[in-house]
């Protein structure tokens, strides 16, 4: 019981270690990383920010939450493309359906890295894989 | 007890505010049937002679509705279809029967700046084409900012052209300087020439085809069937939607008085009323994102005759303003949920129609 426990301090703090580790890489983004996110922002505030809202938690039932959303933390992929092509199925976002359909912006493939970059590190959101330029090129409809 | 500025203080609040539904009723005397299904974004449709519909797809497309099928119509003009802007609205001339010109506004690229901005053009529709394409204004200069094109057209009764552009997301240039395209209603003669009586011909550098200026992002222009005034509406930032009858040169505000606030919540202006500025005939708060706007001139629904209708982006319904002595005195909420209301018009049968985003157009039918 005692090893038990102490095992599971042990991991307990590898976890919390972990998570500071986390906090620091993102805190010390390369310098065209935060160019990419400060740009993403202003994207965001143009195009996003009426549906969207500015601390990211969407419209109940219209138009889904982006901070601390699940569907942009495990679809990344999805997400970008929905940004550059448009959305029109119905997602599933920490557990609530949204199916209110969302046009292609008409973004640049730069200005679709940039906003991810933005949206992915906000409002308590944390990615240290930046979005590039070629991975958004290379994401076909 | 908490007091008032507590209250205000409290972030979950401001949260409840920012979420806020409207308090208006929803109407249980109507249904709808759907005319036309299959429709993304239809910004605004038009009815021919022969009852067929034009119907504008914000992406750039052209759709003849006729005898139950959808086809495309081609040669439409080249449209920077990026944020809010696209291939927006679409009028008839009053003497379309006898000289065909229809006109549409768009977001066009044209010019030297990157980006683009609110453009008028007239054309003529033979054999499932557009011809004889006239651009008429083209509003500069470009920005690739994706808000607020404005767009709405009507023509009044002696055949000037009436349209709207909204800031393009400069609140602070545009709106209230009369140099400079954007926050603003437009007055043209039907060939796109400027009327010499336009309010703001004789001031140095002034764009001649002003009508009346201080505006953020009127998407809602209609003529009253009666007054024959010119009613807008605009979108407001969070909060301060606004319903106004537009006149020569007056100044309607924008941002100099307003009753919404940031989107944020912060403030951006402390005041709602100054001289020499324009107060709304009705206003929204929160705001129903307002688009598309015509009144009830027809008999068809009985004592709704006169009334208001206005779409509701956000909330996701028509809006029924009743009309009382020039004045909005009660709303209702007619085809609620059934998705964005972008477009309304009466038809020649004298029946409602409604542009629904990501649904169609559906007709409604009071029961």
């Amino acid at each position: 019981m005692k090893h038990f426990i102490l095992l599971l301090l042990s991991l307990t703090c590898i976890n919390s270690c972990k998570d500071s580790n986390k906090t620091t890489s993102t805190t010390n983004l390369s310098a065209n990383f935060s160019e990419s996110i400060a740009n993403g922002k202003d994207i965001y505030t143009d195009f996003c920010m009426t549906c969207h809202m500015p601390d990211g938690k969407g419209v109940p039932k219209s138009f889904p939450p982006l901070a601390n959303s699940d569907y942009l933390k495990n679809n990344r992929l999805l997400s970008i493309k929905a940004v550059k092509y448009g959305l029109s199925d119905a997602i599933e976002v920490n557990g609530e359906t949204y199916n209110m359909p969302m046009a292609s912006l008409g973004l640049s493939d730069a200005e679709i890295a940039d906003v991810m970059n933005y949206i992915t590190n906000s409002w308590g959101n944390q990615n240290s894989e930046m979005i590039t330029v070629k991975e958004v090129s290379e994401i076909k409809p | 007890m908490i007091s008032l500025k507590q209250l205000l203080l409290c972030p979950f609040f401001i949260t409840l505010l920012c979420c806020a539904q409207d308090k208006n009723p929803t109407n249980n005397q109507h249904t709808h049937t759907v005319v036309v299904d299959n429709l993304n974004i239809p910004w605004s449709f038009t009815f021919l002679p022969d009852k067929s519909i034009l119907i504008v797809e914000k992406d750039g497309r052209l759709l003849h509705y006729k005898d139950g099928a959808t086809s495309e119509i081609k040669n439409t003009p080249t449209v920077y279809n990026r944020g809010q802007g696209g291939f927006l609205d679409i009028e008839l001339h009053p003497d379309y029967g006898t000289n065909g010109w229809i006109y549409f506004s768009y977001a066009s690229s044209e010019g030297n700046e990157k980006g683009g901005q609110t453009a008028i053009m007239r054309a003529k529709l033979k054999n499932g084409a557009l011809t004889d394409n006239e651009l008429l204004y083209k509003a500069s200069p470009n920005t690739t900012k994706g808000q607020h094109f404005g767009s709405r057209i009507v023509f009044d009764d002696d055949d000037y052209l009436y349209f709207t552009i909204g800031d393009r997301g400069q609140r602070d240039i545009n709106p209230q300087d009369i140099t400079k395209d954007g926050g603003k209603v437009y007055r043209l003669h039907d060939d796109g020439r400027i009327p010499s009586d336009n309010p703001f011909t004789n001031e140095t550098h002034s764009k001649k085809a002003i009508y009346s200026f201080g505006h953020r992002n009127p998407q809602g222009m209609t003529i009253h069937p009666e007054t024959r005034a010119i009613w807008t509406h605009e979108h407001g930032p969070r909060g301060g939607d606004e319903i106004n009858i537009i006149q020569a040169g007056k100044n309607y505000g924008w941002p100099v008085i307003s009753y919404g606030v940031n989107y944020s919540g912060t403030k951006f202006t402390d005041i709602t009323e100054k001289d020499g500025m324009e107060q709304p005939l009705h206003y929204w708060v929160p705001s129903i994102a307002p688009s598309g706007m015509t009144f009830i001139s027809s008999e068809r629904y009985g004592n709704w005759k006169g009334n208001l209708l206005v779409g509701s982006l956000k909330f996701q319904y028509l809006d029924l303003c009743y009309i009382s002595e020039g004045k909005v005195v009660k709303e209702e909420r007619l085809l609620d949920g059934l998705g964005r209301v972008r477009s309304v018009e009466q038809g020649p049968d004298g029946f409602i129609y409604v542009g629904i985003e990501n649904l169609g157009i559906v007709k409604l039918i009071r029961n």
